[in-house]
């Protein structure tokens, strides 16, 4: 049996109410609020996120893949999906890939990931996030919203197995970016409905049924990617589907993630979802992909996790417009008196990738006090070379003492700088995020998140921050 | 072990501190040299040797050579953070002392006015991009909230500690001929500053400037061959820390180890066991205002937890029991990073000979200065003690 084995999502902690953009140009915008990443966050630090959710209480330790899916990688030439794999401390004898080009990158690496489980190459991490952009004032920023959802794919404890799988491929231009382009362009409404998307999930469904003599009736949740809510039902009920069928869209409040929004649907029906049900999930973009899986026995003993309904209701929706045009850089901003950092030095990051991205630091065996960064004289007794690696990621942390800092460099100033004491030992001083600089207080519990600290040169600097406890 | 009384300043030098736009580093070098051979009544070529401070303005020995046109000498350029300049000057003692030379000069500069930026800026060598990018006042002003929370200061009456701590080193500087800025400032305009790095506003952070000072050290058995009334150098400390403060949770930030340190040993070497009593006054580095309240404690100038209300009493004021900063600190100096131990020396040298004008302290014995590079968790401390007298 293959099937999925663990879910989890990440939607950002910071929401943006719509009426804002109504606010902003004086005209309706759509009811409900759209997740935004926060400056620090893009695909793979949202990926790292969800990735974490899902192995919660599993680890990495058994895994045989990494697979991420986006339509908004951070490089062109350069793949991510090793950041991901390295920051969760996945081992490295794993396959890794990006999927991306298209909206359908999710479904398409979830079918990936079967087809490898299958193999016998391991379970695979299917990690999807996505954050793209619509030009300002413009429907797809409206309706856009960031978020990510993390799957595993194994043969062993499977919570919802795979039953059947179809995918149809058709070449029509709907949605795109051309490498340049920030904003995503599309083609005419109806165009891209009927002989785009309404054309390929109608057939794909309709293979599918054919294959697996199956009716809409004897379906439980429909997870239906769709550009809108008003598509996304009529294409259902042209299908025979009733409402109560269909998955949940997020339109109100998480908004379209792209390649990771039919997989954030799937984690949010799982979350619900009880033993025998049936799921079907549609992926669409240049074509389509059909999943079918039954929920198993196994979905009981599925520890809760932050999840979707979790990390939707955990939020902070006061962000005004501006705000939002800073973080995404929609807006020249005057730059600050401050020299840019210089981009960081590849081999220095090479040397340090397990305190970079999995996080570790060192443990004394002779004292037994934790230290970060991996010290080789230990900070409390000076025994040298007596250390063992110890991984801080998952550790929570109360502040010592914090600085709100107007002087430095950020995209979103003040920058709460914090020195937080780790529990069982080990102290960090670091960057604040998703908090309110005024609520902040020593004593204050604290939680680890993987962000981008800057980009120079081309180069993505990843690192660990703070955050409040969500 | 001790270098207590083995060497002597016989001639200092200090350009004025400030926004020097029409000099470059040649031309305060210059001044500052040139005022200390002429107050040492000696010629450039009597000096045998020169150790440079500079923390990023030039490197190698050449870039004092050069504009001094030193005639094929040694030259030692010194980089130690904030303590840069008073390294300096520690080793040009041990190199007068050692008896290697006989006359020798330390001498610092720094030019932070080039950069385009306010504050101080230097660029850190390559590294991993994970070092957390806060500003220096950032860095410092973690002190305050744990000093606040475990003195049960509440935070408008820490705000006014320090506040009053400006207010005082301002109200010196205003005597200063050579400070960057020579105007008292009300305390209300303090509390009132734009923040920087809460709690600090922009009046908590020193200044930035440009300067240059320059000492002649000599053994103590000669200094009279040069003037009659020399000061002589008592202890000489340089303490770096483990970065303990960092990674460890035993470290509070209310205090910085180094500077404990640092102090605990330039006392042993003075012979100095109540530092509140014997030290007639004291320079110390107060690149921002909680800084100086955690340095009145780590030296042994207030007991633990009870700087704050010294301050308040005005304990370290010009006219109170400790002076501390009667030239005017870094808060009317700013700081160019390799002057300022200097500069501090330069006050020390003016107080104990009575030449320190409307400053002048009440027959002071004894002078110590400090400064502090780095970080609260992780730093280089120096601690230098001179002295009117031998023995």
């Amino acid at each position: 049996m293959v099937g999925i084995t663990a879910f989890g999502a990440y939607i950002p902690f910071n929401r943006m109410e719509r009426k804002r953009l109504a606010e902003a140009f004086g005209e309706p915008a759509p009811p409900g609020e759209k997740a935004v990443a926060n400056y620090d966050e893009d695909s793979v630090t949202m990926a790292v996120e969800a990735a974490r959710d899902c192995l919660t209480g599993i680890g990495p330790a058994a895994l045989g893949g990494v697979f991420f899916a986006t339509t908004t990688p951070p490089y062109r030439e350069k793949l991510s999906a090793t950041t991901i794999a390295a920051a969760i401390d996945a081992p490295d004898t794993i396959r890794t890939a990006d999927y991306t080009s298209t909206l359908r990158a999710g479904t398409t690496a979830l079918l990936a990931a079967v087809d490898t489980a299958k193999s016998g190459a391991g379970s695979v991490l299917v990690t999807a996030a996505d954050c793209r952009l619509g030009a300002a004032k413009g429907q797809f920023e409206q309706i856009f919203g960031d978020g990510a959802a993390s799957f595993v794919v194994g043969t062993e404890n499977v919570l919802a197995e795979i039953e059947a799988a179809c995918t149809v491929a058709g070449d029509v231009i709907t949605q795109w970016r051309d490498a340049g382009d920030k904003y995503v362009r599309a083609w005419e409404d109806r165009f891209v409905t009927t002989r785009g998307y309404g054309a390929m999930v109608k057939k794909v469904l309709t293979i599918l049924a054919g294959k697996q003599k199956i009716m809409p009736s004897e379906i439980n949740k429909l997870v239906l990617y769709a550009p809108s809510l008003r598509y996304q039902a009529g294409t259902a009920m042209s299908m025979g589907f009733r409402q109560e069928q269909v998955q949940d869209g997020l339109f109100a409040t998480v908004g379209l993630a792209g390649a990771a929004h039919a997989p954030l649907m799937l984690a949010a029906a799982l979350e619900q979802a009880g033993p025998g049900e049936r799921i079907l999930m549609v992926g669409f973009g240049e074509g389509a992909d059909a999943i079918l899986f039954k929920v198993t026995e196994n979905i009981k003993n599925f520890a809760p996790r932050l999840g979707v309904a979790r990390s939707m209701a955990s939020k902070k929706n006061t962000m005004n417009y501006l705000t939002y045009l800073r973080w995404k850089n929609m807006l020249d901003f005057e730059p600050p008196r401050r020299p840019d950092p210089d981009r960081p030095s590849a081999p220095a990051m090479w040397r340090n990738s397990a305190k970079n991205l999995a996080f570790y630091g060192s443990r004394c065996t002779k004292c037994g006090t934790p230290q970060i960064p991996a010290q080789r004289v230990c900070v409390h007794c000076r025994a040298f070379d007596e250390m063992t690696p110890y991984r801080f990621a998952d550790i929570n942390a109360r502040i010592a003492t914090y600085t709100i800092d107007h002087l430095t460099i950020s995209q979103d100033p003040p920058t709460v700088f914090a020195v937080v004491d780790f529990e069982g030992g080990g102290r960090l001083l670091c960057e604040m995020t998703d908090c309110e600089p005024a609520k902040v207080e020593i004593g204050m519990e604290v939680e680890m998140t993987f962000r981008k600290l800057y980009q120079a040169g081309g180069i993505h600097n990843y690192y660990w921050k703070a955050r409040p406890k969500r | 072990m001790s270098i207590r009384d083995k060497v002597a300043i016989i001639g200092m030098g200090c350009t004025r501190f400030g926004e020097h736009w029409d000099k470059g580093i040649n031309d305060m070098l210059v001044e500052a040299a040139y005022e200390a051979y002429n107050d040492a009544g000696l010629s450039p070529g009597d000096v045998q040797a020169y150790w440079l401070g500079t923390c990023a303005s030039g490197w190698a020995g050449i870039s004092l050579s050069e504009p001094l046109k030193i005639q094929y000498k040694p030259v030692t350029r010194v980089e130690n953070f904030c303590a840069t300049g008073t390294d300096a000057f520690r080793n040009a003692c041990y190199a007068v002392a050692s008896g290697a030379y006989d006359i020798a000069m330390a001498i610092g500069v720094e030019k932070l006015k080039d950069s385009g930026y306010s504050g101080l800026v230097i660029t850190p060598p390559p590294g991993d991009g994970t070092a957390p990018n806060y500003s220096a006042p950032a860095a410092f002003s973690l002190l305050a909230p744990a000093y606040f929370k475990k003195y049960g200061l509440d935070p408008e009456t820490g705000k006014k500690v320090l506040a009053r701590i400006a207010y005082k080193n301002h109200k010196n500087g205003a005597l200063n001929p050579k400070a960057q800025f020579r105007q008292e400032v009300p305390l209300e305009k303090i509390l009132k500053s734009p923040i920087v790095a809460a709690p600090l506003g922009v009046m908590d952070c020193s200044g930035v400037a440009d300067g240059s000072a320059a000492a002649i050290i000599v053994r103590a058995e000669d200094a009279h061959k040069y003037r009659q009334d020399p000061i002589y150098v008592k202890a000489l400390s340089v303490v770096c820390g483990p970065g303990h403060g960092a990674m460890h949770q035993d470290y509070d930030f209310t205090s910085i180890r180094e500077t404990y340190y640092a102090g605990v040993d330039a006392y042993r070497q003075a012979g100095i066991t109540n530092p509140r009593k014997e030290i007639s006054m004291a320079e110390v580095h107060d690149c921002f205002t909680p800084t100086e309240l955690v340095i009145y404690e780590d030296l042994g100038f207030s007991e633990r937890g009870r700087a704050w209300q010294d301050v308040l009493d005005g304990v370290f004021d010009l006219d109170g029991e400790l002076p501390v900063n009667p030239d005017g600190g870094l808060k009317s100096f700013g700081h160019p990073i390799g002057a300022s131990g200097l500069r501090m020396l330069y006050e020390m040298y003016l107080q104990l000979r009575g030449q320190a004008g409307p400053r002048q302290i009440n027959k002071p014995r004894l002078g110590l200065t400090h400064n502090l590079g780095g970080f609260p968790w992780e730093s280089v401390c120096s601690v230098c003690i001179v002295g009117k007298e031998p023995g």
